[in-house]
Parts: C-alpha cells; structure tokens; sequence
C-alpha cells in the first residue's frame, strides 16, 4: 500500500507536466512559438528525469531509505516517455514532417547525430527494463544499463551544442550530472555515510 | 421605307448592362464600400490616434516622439497580403540578451532600462563628431513608417511596423570622410540595468557591436528606428533607437544604440566574434546557405499555432533582392555569409 501510494505520486507528477504544457500551448499561453517551446521543455525534460533517475541509488545509499529503488524504473521509464515526445515534437513542429530533411539534418548536424544515438540507447534500456529481459540478461542486464551514464553524457553534449549564448543553464546540469557519477566510483560509494540507520531489515 | 436616326442620347445595344452584373450591382457596390472604408481607414483611425493597431500598450512617449507623429509618413513602405504579428508577440517574443537569453526575458527584465536622458556618440571618420542629445539627434528627421518582414536567424519571421529613418540622412548630416568604409553600432552597456550583462557564464562580450559596410547603410532600406506600432520602441525592442535592416538576419539589427563610429576598416561584430563559422559579417537572408546546426530555407512565421505551423519559404534576401541584390554582385555569398 505505502509502495502503491508512493508510486502513484511519481506517476501523476510525471504525467502532470507534460498535459499542462501541451494545454498552455494550445491556448498560446508558451507564446506565438509554441511548438519550439514545447520541444525544449520535452527535452531538459528528458534531461532532468535522467538525472533524478540517477539520483535513486545515491540517496538510497545516503539515507537508507529503501523506497527510492522503488520508483526507479518507473523514472526512468518517464524519461524515455519524455524523450518520444521530444522527438515527436520534433519531428512535427520542427522538421514539419519532411523526412527527407530528416536525412539532411541526420548526416549534417552533430547535434542531432549525438541526440540520436542518446535516443537509440534509451530505447534499448526501455526495451529490456522488464522483469523478463532482466531475468534473460543475468549479469549483463546491469552492465546494458551502465548505458545510462553514457547517455547523460550524449545528452548534455547535445544540449551544449544548441547553447547559443550563455552557459548557466547547460552548466548547471553538468555539475550535477558529474557529482552524480562521481558518487558511482567504487571508492567513493563505500565512503557515502548512511545519514539514518536501518531500524529493521524489510 | 422608315430610317431611324437614332439620337445621341439614345442607348445602344451593346451598352446594355448584362442580366448578372444588373443583378449583382448590390454585391458590386457593397464590396466597393467597404473597400473605401478600409481604405480611408488608417488615416481615420490616425486622426483620433496615432495607433491603429490592435491592442497597443500605450508607452509613455517622450515630447519629440509626439511632435514628430503628425508628420509621420505612414505606411512608407509596406508587405503585400502578409499579416502584421500582433503586437503583443512582437513583444514578448525578443532576442535581447542583455535582459537574459529566454525569449521572454527581455519584456520580463528590460523594465529598468532608462532610455531618457539618451546620448549618441557619433565619432570615427566624420567630418562632425560628437554627444548628441537623443532629442537633438533626431531633430533633422522625419518618420517613416516601414513595415518589414524581420528574419531571425533561429529560422523564425515577423511582419513588424518600425518608425524611423534611413540611415543615409544621418550619414548626409555627420559628413563621411574619404576613409569612412563601414558603420559600426554599439549597444549601451549598463549591467546594472542589463541582467545578461551581469552573468559570469555569458559567451557575449559586451558591449553588442554590429556594423555595416558603407554602401549597404547607403541603401534606402537601411532605417534607424525610433518606435513600431504607431508608438516609441518599447524597452525590449531597443528603445530608444535601434538599427533594421530588413534583408539580414534579425542580428545584425543592434539595440538601444549609444554609439555611432564611421570606421576604415570592417568591424568585428559580436556574433561573428562568439561562432565565425555560424554567423558572418554580411548574414543575409540566404536559404541556399544553411547555418551549421539547422536549415535556413524555411521559417516559421510566428504566432505558428500547435496544430496549424505557419511554415513558409524563406526568400533570398527576406525578400527585398530587387532593392539589395546589385549591393552583392561579384561576391560569392556562400563564402561572405
């Protein structure tokens, strides 16, 4: 029950944003650019629910809560949910559904290349986050899902690469992106103290 | 045998009003009607009110603007069948890094500029250089309404009404010395009323400087702007005087102008300066010549709703090859981007 409530949070605070904006857009409430707007947020959308995603294992270690492991996969499912609707949005709003602009853009631009393959490797998390695949993959489930570092790494690049004029925002993210890795090395995760003591084993 | 000597005043058959036109002379007149009325509409409407567009926020226009808007040649030069953006997006969709690099920043932020008392620098290769009171400085001028198409270089387009003049009166009363080659403007620096200034991660170094070569500041189209909508250039705009050059990427047009300087040699602008391989110095409106992260042969030209993108073509030139394109010949415009 506590598991279910707690999921249930996750799932409508995930799914509110989206909607909303999707709505604000619609009554032009994002500006005369709505589309451009709404393939932005997707994006640093994506962003952020990778990098709290992340940030599960990390807490979980810090305050020995074991709850934070429950809504991972959900997360990171959510991140990838996002990432199709930025690509959606994209192809849509952006693109106007030119596919042979699609090929243009594919070869030409690093940006997109790099957002590309960040995109390719979230759909092969996202395929194989099932109870079935992990099962399947024993000991190389988790080492297939190592990619997510990468993909943080893909996804800030390519967030670096539309950066025009000023670096606060995209550097923001890096630094939490790297403190959150960094607290992945072996040496310094057997150092993370545990801020509460279990009471029991569950 | 009866001749008929028809008289002059009589009709003759060909003169006779076909059965359709008879019967639609209601609809003819209606729409000639209307077509008066919204003729003579503009110049009704300035009479009562200087703006005669839909929901203008009044501003707070300083007493040379006044005086110079009954003069005001409106209307100067206009677009065919292209809608005027609203105003309210002409306004809260800015590019004006100075007050922040969202597109909203700059009407959110841009409150603290002030732009009165406002000086202009005319220095460089002139024959009269020197501190002008904004007020003295746009003394000689008349306005001109000059509504332009503007293209970004993000691949996004208006349809905006400037008030200003051309750039070559201004050139006519500072008298260019032989050596004066290029115009370099510069926008005012003040980071404690520009927030964009003030950020440590800012690829920008300020002050914004644009330029023009002589011949181009030259041409009738080059304007100094003063308003847009029938009113003074609201602050995130570049009040109070801003530079448009329509056939280039929205860029090159510098902001809340502070200095003027006639130069011999090509300046160094400040986008080129940041990405020389994105963005030239001449940054004509050009969509066989891509920038490097996005094509440039489409826009969207905005309000572009959710499910109703307005997506149109680029045009060379944004469209005013006819009136620039002789500024080009001879230079290849894929290398001078």
């Amino acid at each position: 029950m506590r598991f279910l409530v707690w999921r249930l949070a996750v799932f409508l605070a995930c799914c509110v944003a989206p909607v909303l904006w999707v709505y604000q857009a619609w009554i032009f409430a994002l500006g005369p650019d709505p589309g451009k707007v709404l393939v932005d947020r997707l994006g640093l959308g994506t962003l952020i629910l990778l990098l709290i995603t992340l940030a599960m294992t990390p807490l979980q270690r810090l305050t020995g809560w074991p709850d934070w492991i429950v809504v991972r996969r959900q997360l990171g499912l959510w991140c990838f949910t996002y990432v199709l609707m930025h690509m959606t949005g994209y192809a849509f709003f952006i693109l106007g559904l030119d596919w042979g602009q699609l090929g243009v853009e594919l070869v030409k631009r690093p940006y997109i290349i790099v957002g590309s393959l960040a995109f390719l490797c979230l759909v092969a998390l996202a395929v194989t986050s099932n109870r079935y695949s992990q099962r399947r993959l024993g000991a190389r489930w988790k080492k297939l899902h190592r990619l997510s570092y990468l993909i943080l790494g893909l996804g800030l690049l390519h967030f670096l690469w539309i950066v025009r004029a000023d670096l606060k925002e995209w550097s923001l993210y890096a630094v939490i992106g790297a403190l959150l890795l960094i607290l992945r090395i072996p040496a310094i995760a057997r150092r993370i103290p545990r801020i509460y003591k279990r009471k029991t084993v569950v | 045998m009866l001749i008929k000597l028809p008289s002059t005043s009589d009709c003759k058959e060909t003169d006779v009003t076909p059965e359709s036109i008879y019967l639609s002379r209601r609809a003819l007149l209606g729409a000639s009607v209307t077509g008066l009325a919204v003729s003579a509409l503009p110049r009704w409407a300035n009479a009562a009110d200087p703006s005669q567009y839909a929901d203008v926020e009044p501003g707070a226009a300083p007493q040379w603007f006044k005086d110079k808007l009954a003069s005001t040649k409106w209307q100067a030069v206009n677009v065919n069948n292209e809608a005027i953006t609203p105003f309210k997006d002409a306004t809260h969709y800015n590019n004006f890094y100075e007050f922040g690099t969202d597109k909203g920043d700059p009407a959110q932020n841009s409150g603290a500029l002030k732009t009165e008392p406002w000086s202009v620098v005319i220095d460089g290769e002139v024959g009269k250089p020197g501190r002008y009171a904004l007020e003295d400085f746009m003394k000689p001028y008349q306005l001109e309404e000059r509504i332009y198409r503007l293209r970004c270089v993000e691949a996004w387009s208006m349809v905006i009404p400037w008030m200003g003049f051309p750039i070559s009166e201004l050139l006519k009363q500072v008298e260019p010395t032989s050596n004066a080659k290029y115009i370099r403007f510069e926008t005012l620096q003040d980071p404690k009323s520009m927030p964009g200034q003030r950020s440590g991660f800012a690829l920008i170094d300020w002050p914004y400087v644009e330029g023009l070569r002589l011949d181009e500041a030259m041409n009738p189209l080059a304007i100094l702007a003063v308003g847009m909508y029938g009113r003074e250039l609201p602050n995130q705009n570049g009040a109070p005087l801003r530079l448009v050059v329509p056939w280039k990427y929205g860029f090159k047009s510098v902001k809340s102008i502070v200095r003027i300087s006639l130069v011999s040699e090509q300046p160094k602008t400040t986008w080129q300066s940041i990405a020389a391989n994105e963005y030239g110095f001449y940054a004509n409106v050009n969509p066989t010549v891509d920038h490097p992260r996005w094509t440039q042969a489409r826009e969207r030209r905005l309000p572009s709703g959710l499910f109703s993108p307005n997506v149109r073509q680029t045009e060379m030139f944004n469209g005013y090859g006819e009136q620039v394109a002789a500024l080009y010949t001879g230079l290849d415009l894929r290398k001078n981007y």
